[in-house]
């Protein structure tokens, strides 16, 4: 974000560069880059969920069906909409419309924190289920179940996964928040909108990530 | 350096000119510089200042092992020395060492550009580092940290009662230094390189560079998630790697080796960057095959990936399984080899000038070639067994890391100061220091390869009698070690102030970065340059050499005398 505020003092192309296609160029492979990162970062969790969930596939399939998949459901349509309206605001940046951008990245935005809420309120159930483990995770579910010791770590993965991909949800609703402010203030046009561009990017990429992790946690519910 | 050249560099005009140094000496424009040159030195400093802590414990642990007797410290304080060794030094020097300060500084010159493509980022990863830093220094003085560098669960998530989540937090912010440091210079590589500087043309050191970025890019969040699981399992108390709870002390083993042993290359490959530059110049050549050495920088990128395993294969994992990572293990030979025969042809018939950054460079060939060997002792499933935590172990990465590292960076420490700095220190300090090192590290090191083949294991306060003398022979080393890494310090910072002028390229380098005056302005090029020829055309350079390296390209045809290439008396200039 830094980047961007300077953006206001700073030449256009910055001094490092010879001419603004190098510049694009440059920041636009730097969040490719980062997002390479990133794909290791959320591999990470990916790679010890599954491999727990080999040895204990009884009891991660019952971690499954105690999740409300409902909501993890209304949740990915409401952030693949969000992604939509983030590459509808980055085809306006194309074309220099200001007023387009701002509009479609609000509606991206307002859907982010609808998504964000739904996710709150979904912990909010799993508290109440004493489903969170070391906290108040229960041996027999609220309808009289038993549950296996190893469903805590399912839930451990649950919480740390969506946990970490919500944290990267309010980090972009941040960027998106800030590059709308900026085109407000018309800072974008059809020859300078890659800001625009590379948080779209940014955006798609965390759409991917709950792409990934909702089939993983919500719908393997078979051992 | 003769006296007949002072009348041509007129003190007063050198001292007018503006550099990167001199263009504000504020305390502010330094903290907020956004110059790669100016960031690179920020980091040097603060490398510096941790290699010393993590030196500190290394010579507390020798001190200790100059008797059998566990005398000096405690077994617990002995373990947290280690750690405090292992942690500073990886993280903090080694891994950092290379890329953030001399990747930093001449990165951009070599390849023709005014900065890194991210200055502003480079800034923050720089302040990324000093605030893990922070975290790091703050765990050790509140009482340091006891589970060995690699963190072992369940042991450290579970029973171990010391910092273990303060240092966790401070490796975990410096990995997204390292992070923004490879993202940084892909990208500039990428996109920043002056025209004419084809892939083809790009110096070794910058393909090299290239390579490690890619592992820190793909390797360091690994690490970053593995030790954040560690840190929740310990701060949430939730199972995650607790075996008593149906989690797997393997799977941190395995997540932890995929980072780790990719970063045992990022703590080699930028040392294969340094002696390709050294090695060229030294030799008055053009390095032999150039594209098996730019090649086998990717390739050992590549295969670092695919290895990790071998350092599970007494910790529980399937025959098959260790066969295959035996395999692989031995494939990085090959890339290794690669490099070390080519530096080797380069010198072969070239005229050698044992000048102080060429004696590091050797040192590094030497000791790294021991090093890369013993490595593959210990990628033989059968052999590991036996020499599995022992000193062997220690000693052979020992020889990769401080033998092949450190004087690298030696070397290219030795190799850039007179463009950093301007200034020239006194061959006879840089040839003696590199002697000592070479001398110390070898006293220190290799009696410990016997030792643990002898079966003395690792991480031990104390031995049984018949190991002493061997030990002693490794503390006395140690104390030589530790007297050649000081010299430099002492008398590169002299050489600061009182050297001799360098002038624009002392060594009559090829290489970009060599065109520009001594210290660089604070824009690298006035005018970006052209790139006409190959980075090593040391074969085309003339025997009066010239100030400028890169010659006007010569017409086909002339670029040979009599059918043969021209030969230049580097030694007797
Ligand atoms: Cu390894």
């Amino acid at each position: 974000m830094s980047q961007l505020t300077a953006l206001e003092h700073d030449s256009y192309p910055a001094e490092q560069f010879e001419d603004t296609q190098q510049q694009s160029l440059a920041a636009t492979l730097g969040m490719w880059t980062f997002l390479a990162t990133e794909v290791l970062f959320f591999g990470v969790l990916f790679t010890g969920f599954y491999m727990y969930r080999m040895r204990w596939p009884d009891a991660f399939a019952d971690g499954a069906k105690d999740l409300k998949w409902y909501l993890g459901g209304i949740n990915t349509a409401v952030l693949l909409g969000s992604s939509y309206f983030v590459a509808l605001a980055v085809e306006a940046a194309r074309s220099g419309d200001r007023r387009r951008i701002v509009r479609n990245l609000l509606i991206a935005i307002a859907l982010g924190v609808m998504f964000i809420g739904i996710k709150f309120t979904e912990y909010g159930i799993e508290y109440h289920d004493h489903l969170v483990p070391s906290l108040n995770f229960s041996s027999v579910s609220p309808e009289g179940q038993p549950r296996a010791t190893q469903e805590q770590i399912f839930m451990t993965y649950y919480f740390v996964m969506t946990g970490f991909h919500a944290l990267h949800m309010i980090v972009g609703l941040c960027v998106l928040a800030v590059i709308a402010f900026f085109a407000r203030r018309g800072k974008f046009s059809a020859a300078y909108h890659n800001p625009v561009e590379i948080a779209g990017l940014y955006w798609h990429f965390v759409d991917l990530v709950w792409v990934f992790v909702f089939p993983t946690l919500y719908l393997l519910r078979h051992p | 350096m003769t006296t007949g050249t002072v009348p041509y560099i007129p003190a007063v005009e050198v001292e007018e000119r503006e550099t990167y140094l001199n263009v504000s000496g504020k305390i502010r424009s330094w903290l907020l510089t956004r110059d790669h040159k100016r960031i690179a030195l920020l980091y040097l400093i603060s490398i510096t200042f941790f290699f010393f802590i993590g030196g500190a414990a290394a010579t507390l642990m020798r001190l200790e092992l100059m008797t059998p007797a566990r005398d000096l410290v405690r077994p617990e304080t002995y373990n947290r020395l280690f750690t405090i060794h292992g942690v500073v030094m990886v993280w903090f020097f080694l891994i950092p060492a290379v890329p953030t300060t001399i990747g930093n500084f001449v990165i951009p010159l070599m390849i023709g550009a005014r900065d890194l493509a991210f200055p502003r980022l480079n800034l923050a990863s720089w302040y990324l580092f000093v605030f893990g830093g922070c975290f790091t220094v703050a765990a050790i003085v509140l009482g340091g940290v006891d589970t060995g560098w690699t963190f072992y669960t369940p042991y450290s998530s579970v029973y171990s009662n010391t910092n273990v989540v303060l240092t966790i937090v401070g490796i975990f912010i410096t990995g997204f230094s390292s992070i923004f440091t490879g993202i940084n210079f892909i990208v500039t590589i990428h996109t920043m390189r002056a025209p004419g500087m084809y892939w083809r043309r790009l110096p070794l050191f910058c393909w090299s560079l290239y390579a490690t970025s890619c592992i820190l890019v793909l390797a360091t969040p690994v690490l970053a998630m593995t030790v954040t699981l560690l840190a929740i399992e310990r701060i949430f108390h939730v199972p995650i790697f607790d075996p008593n709870r149906g989690g797997d002390p393997l799977l941190f083993q395995h997540l932890f080796w995929f980072y780790s042993h990719p970063a045992v290359y990022v703590m080699i490959v930028p040392g294969f960057a340094v002696v390709s530059e050294v090695v060229a110049c030294f030799s008055r050549k053009r390095v032999f095959g150039y594209w098996f050495v730019a090649g086998s920088s990717i390739a050992v990128a590549f295969i670092s990936f695919l290895v990790w395993g071998h350092h599970l294969f007494v910790a529980g994992m399937s025959m098959y399984g260790g066969i295959v990572f035996s395999f692989l293990s031995f494939t990085v030979a090959v890339p290794s080899a690669i490099k070390v025969f080519n530096w080797t042809a380069t010198m072969y018939n070239g005229s050698v000038s044992l000048k102080t950054p060429m004696l590091y460079a050797l040192g590094f060939i030497g000791l790294f070639t021991m090093g890369g060997l013993t490595g593959v002792f210990l990628a033989t499933l059968a052999v590991d067994v036996h020499l599995t935590d022992t000193y062997f172990i220690v000693a052979h990465f020992h020889y990769i890391m401080v033998g092949g590292m450190v004087t690298a960076f030696l070397a290219g420490i030795h190799f850039w100061f007179p463009k950093a700095t301007g200034k020239m220190y006194p061959e006879w300090a840089g040839r003696i220091a590199a002697g000592l090192i070479f001398f110390g590290f070898n006293l220190t090191f290799f009696p410990q390869f016997i030792l643990g083949y002898l079966g003395m294991p690792r991480r031990y306060a104390g031995y049984p009698e018949e190991f002493h003398l061997l030990n002693v022979m490794s503390s006395a080393g140690a104390s030589i070690l530790a007297l050649g890494y000081v010299m430099p310090l002492v008398y590169l910072i002299w050489s600061i102030k009182y050297g001799k002028d360098a002038g624009p390229n002392p060594w009559k380098a090829m290489g970009m970065e060599w065109t520009v005056p001594s210290p660089p302005p604070k824009e690298n090029f006035t005018k970006i340059p052209v790139v006409t020829q190959e980075a090593y055309a040391y074969h085309m350079m003339t025997p009066q050499g010239g100030d400028g390296p890169i010659l006007p390209p010569a017409p086909p045809g002339e670029r040979v005398e009599g059918g043969k290439p021209v030969d230049v008396e580097w030694s007797k200039q």
